[in-house]
């Protein structure tokens, strides 16, 4: 069977970010130690089910010297057991301890907020003028820590990126902060983590790691207004959005769509993926999901519309256009 | 009051006669025809049926799994849609849990328990039928929910706010917190009987030391569900109350605490875990001695470990939480008590395995079922102290990682052991033994099924795949792993059915077993196969742990009833001969109760009144149960006078 696996990065062990490694290291040491365990408890076993010398007449022995034979090894094995168990909670314990401390002067402050079933991510500046939203698609500046702070609007939702860091869960009512930290550029998938109702499957989330400078840029281009119309059609389309069922949901910065339900589309011609990374974004799949995104996302609260194909063209040739 | 024509008091002597034996059999046995079915209290009918309703819930259960696999197989599947995928794992993990694993537990301890501490019946035989009633009309009842399209789908666990009014409408999580309700107060009160039966139904001379390590996993169970099933009865009863009368323990928006449920669902939860397989841990040791032809070393050791782990499981709830909002210092606590319980398991494993090689082995079907328990419960351990650590957790966590720890820690610990003990103590049941050759194909296949369907679990956790998703896109690389534990899952089935068939076949046609096929130490092993209604023609006098073993023969007690169900009643603790208790008739009103109790719980799914007008059908056949009658006081008073 052939895999297609796409360049974004999934594995815990495929540690990028400075928590997964910091949790990488410890899994490593950890694995041998269990493995070892796991051979000579075996190895016990098989000795002991093949050794030779014994009486084979099936009687019962129900009294014999063997408890008190048996006393020094086996208290020697759970001597040993215990030595490693001490070195496994050190160990773990070590790596709780270093977690903690990724140094979180001069992050980014990003609040990161989980719905049924996408993330809205809003990036907070001391300027709030410099502040701005988007969904789903994480860009974060390599090298530079960023401040997560993690909250849910809805129900428990966990906020899990393996390549990165370890998860955290997003419980409502109770606020949590999580630092990352990557020093190098690169692309990384991950998905919620709790278990949140019918579309937990399709609650995906990217996190581009670029370097400073195209972090600045891509940020700079995220706190405009959302573009105007180039054309016509994309006009038609604006008005359609505004004036249809989009806008009370969606917001779309300096037009009159200012929905807060659903993800923030400002920019989303400049998003990779639709619908929580679940269908890539291009035209076509914008006008199916518009259509019907039930298709790709049983339950999802969207509801399915209704154009005429003019309308369902102008809308999507706008959408397009949100650079 | 003799008016009444009171049966006249007999009593046994030593040796049995045959006369005793056949009034024996009169007075113990249940009334014949549906009835009599209906009345049932002989702890072995009821053990009988609670064993087949767990496994018929085992079979259900491993048919929804194989569901999932078949939807899981391949990446973008369209078998089942999310809605019916989340009905099916929580009612996969439901069915597992509270209609298996705990009941199958209890329901081979009510068949067992007495024929292995040498009692002539279990305690308080007319509670253990009405506990055995609700537990099946609570399975029933979740089923019955499912097939109406009103499966539970917020997951075995049903973390608020998920499960809460809010985002879960409907009565579907109604369903789920009423089988809560139904399958606990069963436990509850199994738990009740088991406790009682192990600490006063012993055998004279069977004292604490001298007791089956089975007894003692079984009284550890017990002592344990008494202290862990009230949280989660708690819990979902203030859910219910949540989404039923809108109070708001749950509900953050009003000052609820969501993590609340998990503190009470874990503080049940995990222990749950050690609930199910330390009953597996008492298999183990019977079936590892007897083919070993050995005690098991280290008795007191093996004790203490029991005990230990029966505390220390209260103390690790935490490390189900670590991803929450919790201090971090605290959750290293957590770390330490989690791994701790690892010291308890190894003292037995090392034990067993000093008994494998000091004894005589023979290597028999149910041996290979219990060495299968040494690669998979290891493995399942060893990873299990991964996930105590909390750094590892936090990648793990929610992840296929978990769900392939903890089928081999449930099955490697639980299930094989299981299976192990249907093989050993089928003869006793039904006086004809499994066919070896069809054991070992069940064996080999669910030994290499098992490690097929399960082990690729670990690398697709690693991989990043959450638990708990209906699908998983292509891109993903999940695909090839994915088929092999659908491959796996194949063979578990295949296994599965070559037990079934075993099990119907050897009913009939099985080779005769006699009272002790295996030339087993304990007592279970001193009657025919299967029992006689009274379990023993008269009852064993015990001077050790194996008293079958010893080589001097066992002495017998004389002089209880034949013509009353006389049960002797032995001290705590070194189990002399206490006082004589008559024991309950057959009757109609456990079923009745139950019948009641049920339509309490379920009709509070729709009404909260329910609770206030079905009380009444809940204390009319309370009443009758207990009511006195006349002629029985009088037949009691005979016999505490009779000579």
């Amino acid at each position: 069977m052939i895999e297609q696996t796409s360049g974004d990065l999934h594995a815990a062990l495929t540690a990028v970010g400075v928590g997964a490694q910091r949790i990488a290291a410890l899994w490593w040491p950890s694995l041998w130690i269990c493995t070892l365990v796991f051979c000579a408890v075996i190895a016990g076993l098989v000795l002991a089910l093949t050794r030779r010398g014994r009486a084979q007449d099936g009687s019962t022995a129900a009294a014999d010297d063997g408890d008190r034979r048996a006393r020094l090894p086996i208290a020697a094995a759970v001597a040993v057991s215990v030595g490693l168990l001490v070195v496994l909670m050190a160990l773990s314990v070590g790596a709780d301890r270093a977690l903690a401390k990724i140094d979180a002067a001069g992050a980014v402050e990003i609040e990161v907020i989980g719905h049924q079933w996408w993330w809205e991510l809003r990036y907070r500046d001391p300027d709030p003028s410099r502040s701005f939203v988007t969904a789903n698609e994480l860009h974060l500046p390599a090298g530079r820590p960023v401040l997560l702070k993690l909250s849910a609007a809805d129900v428990i939702h966990s906020f899990w990126l393996p390549t990165l860091a370890g998860k955290r869960d997003l419980i409502p009512g109770s606020p949590a902060t999580l630092v990352l930290r990557v020093d190098t550029p690169g692309r990384h998938r991950g998905q919620c983590a709790e278990f949140c109702g019918l579309q937990h499957a399709h609650m995906g989330l990217l996190a581009i790691v670029e370097t400073p400078a195209a972090w600045a840029a891509w940020a700079e281009r995220q706190r405009r207004p959302a573009a105007p119309p180039g054309d016509a059609r994309a006009a038609r389309g604006l008005a359609l959005v505004e004036q249809g069922s989009c806008a009370m949901c969606h917001n779309i910065e300096g037009t009159r769509a200012n929905g807060v339900h659903g993800p923030d589309l400002s920019h989303l011609a400049s998003r990779e993926r639709l619908a929580a990374g679940t269908l890539a974004n291009e035209a076509a799949n914008l006008a199916a999901w518009i259509t019907n995104p039930h298709r790709y996302k049983p339950g999802v609260t969207m509801p399915a519309l209704t154009y005429p194909a003019a309308d369902l063209d102008a809308i999507v040739a706008y959408l397009s256009e949100l650079e | 009051m003799k008016a009444l024509a009171s049966t006249p008091v007999r009593r046994n002597s030593v040796p049995p006669t045959p006369e005793d034996r056949a009034l024996l059999d009169a007075t113990w046995r249940d009334p014949p025809g549906f009835r009599g079915w209906c009345m049932a209290v002989n702890h072995k009918s009821i053990g009988r049926r609670f064993i087949i309703t767990a496994f018929v819930f085992f079979a259900a259960g491993g048919l929804l799994a194989a569901l999932m696999r078949w939807q899981l197989a391949v990446p973008d599947n369209h078998v089942l849609g999310p809605d019916t995928y989340n009905q099916i794992f929580t009612l996969h993990g439901s069915t597992m849990m509270f209609l298996f694993a705990v009941p199958v537990m209890q329901a081979v301890a009510v068949y067992l328990l007495p024929l292995t501490l040498g009692a002539r019946a279990i305690a308080f035989p007319r509670m253990n039928a009405y506990a055995y009633w609700v537990y099946l009309f609570g399975g029933l009842l979740l089923f019955a929910g499912f097939v109406f399209d009103a499966g539970p789908d917020a997951g075995w666990f049903a973390y608020v706010p998920l499960s809460g009014p809010e985002y879960s409408p409907g009565k579907r999580v109604d369903y789920w917190a009423q089988l809560i309700t139904f399958t606990e107060l069963s436990a509850l009160l199994e738990a009740i009987i088991i406790v009682t039966t192990v600490m006063k139904l012993r055998a004279p001379g069977m004292t604490l030391t001298r007791m089956p390590l089975y007894a003692w996993a079984m009284l550890v169970t017990a002592c344990m569900v008494i202290f862990a099933m009230p949280a989660v009865m708690f819990a979902s009863t203030a859910l219910l109350l949540d989404r039923l009368v809108g109070t708001e323990f749950f509900n953050p928006g009003e000052d609820g605490e969501p993590l609340l449920w998990q503190h009470l669902f874990w503080f049940f939860g995990h222990p749950e875990v050690y609930l199910i397989f330390i009953p597996g841990l008492g298999f183990m040791s019977a079936i590892i001695a007897t083919f070993a032809r050995r005690p098991i070393v280290g008795y007191v050791p093996m004790v203490l470990s029991l005990v230990a782990t029966g505390f220390l499981a209260f103390g690790l709830w935490v490390h189900h939480m670590f991803a929450t909002t919790l201090p971090d210092a605290g959750k290293d606590i957590f770390t330490i008590s989690s791994m701790l319980i690892a010291i308890p398991s190894a003292v037995q494993i090392f034990c067993w395995i000093a008994t494998l090689w000091l004894g005589r082995l023979e290597f028999r079907t149910p041996l290979l079922f219990v060495l299968a328990f040494f690669v998979i419960l290891v493995l399942g351990g060893l990873t299990g102290l991964q996930l105590a650590s909390v750094p590892l957790d936090l990648q793990l966590h929610d992840t296929y990682f978990v769900v392939a720890h903890l089928h081999y820690v449930l099955i490697g610990g639980a299930v094989f052991p299981l299976f192990g003990a249907c093989y050993y103590w089928f003869p006793k049941f039904t006086g004809r033994l499994l066919d070896e050759r069809a054991g070992r194909w069940h064996f080999w296949l669910w030994f290499v099924g098992f490690n097929l369907s399960f082990f690729p679990m670990h690398l697709l956790g690693l991989d990043g795949m959450p638990r708990r998703v209906y699908t998983y896109p292509a891109e993903m690389g999940w695909g090839t792993l994915n088929l092999l534990a659908t491959a796996g899952a194949v063979l578990l089935a295949a296994g599965v059915l070559v037990f079934g068939g075993n099990v119907l076949r050897s009913l009939r046609h099985g080779e005769r077993a006699g009272p002790d096929p295996w030339r087993g130490g304990t007592l279970e092993w001193a009657t025919e196969s299967p029992p006689s209604p009274a379990n023993f023609d008269a009852l064993w006098v015990v001077h050790s742990a194996y008293p079958l073993w010893d080589p001097q023969p066992m002495a017998r007690v004389s002089g209880l009833a034949t013509s009353h169900r006389e049960v002797l009643v032995t001290t705590p603790g070194v189990a002399r001969p206490d006082t004589r208790v008559i024991f309950p008739d057959p009757s109609p009103w456990p079923l009745a109760a139950a019948l009641a109790t049920a339509v309490l719980f379920v009709g509070s799914i729709y009404t909260p009144w329910a609770v206030v007008w079905a009380m009444i059908p809940v204390a009319a056949t309370l009443t009758a149960w207990f009511w006195p009658s006349a002629r029985e006081t009088a037949e009691h008073l005979d016999v505490e006078r009779a000579p």
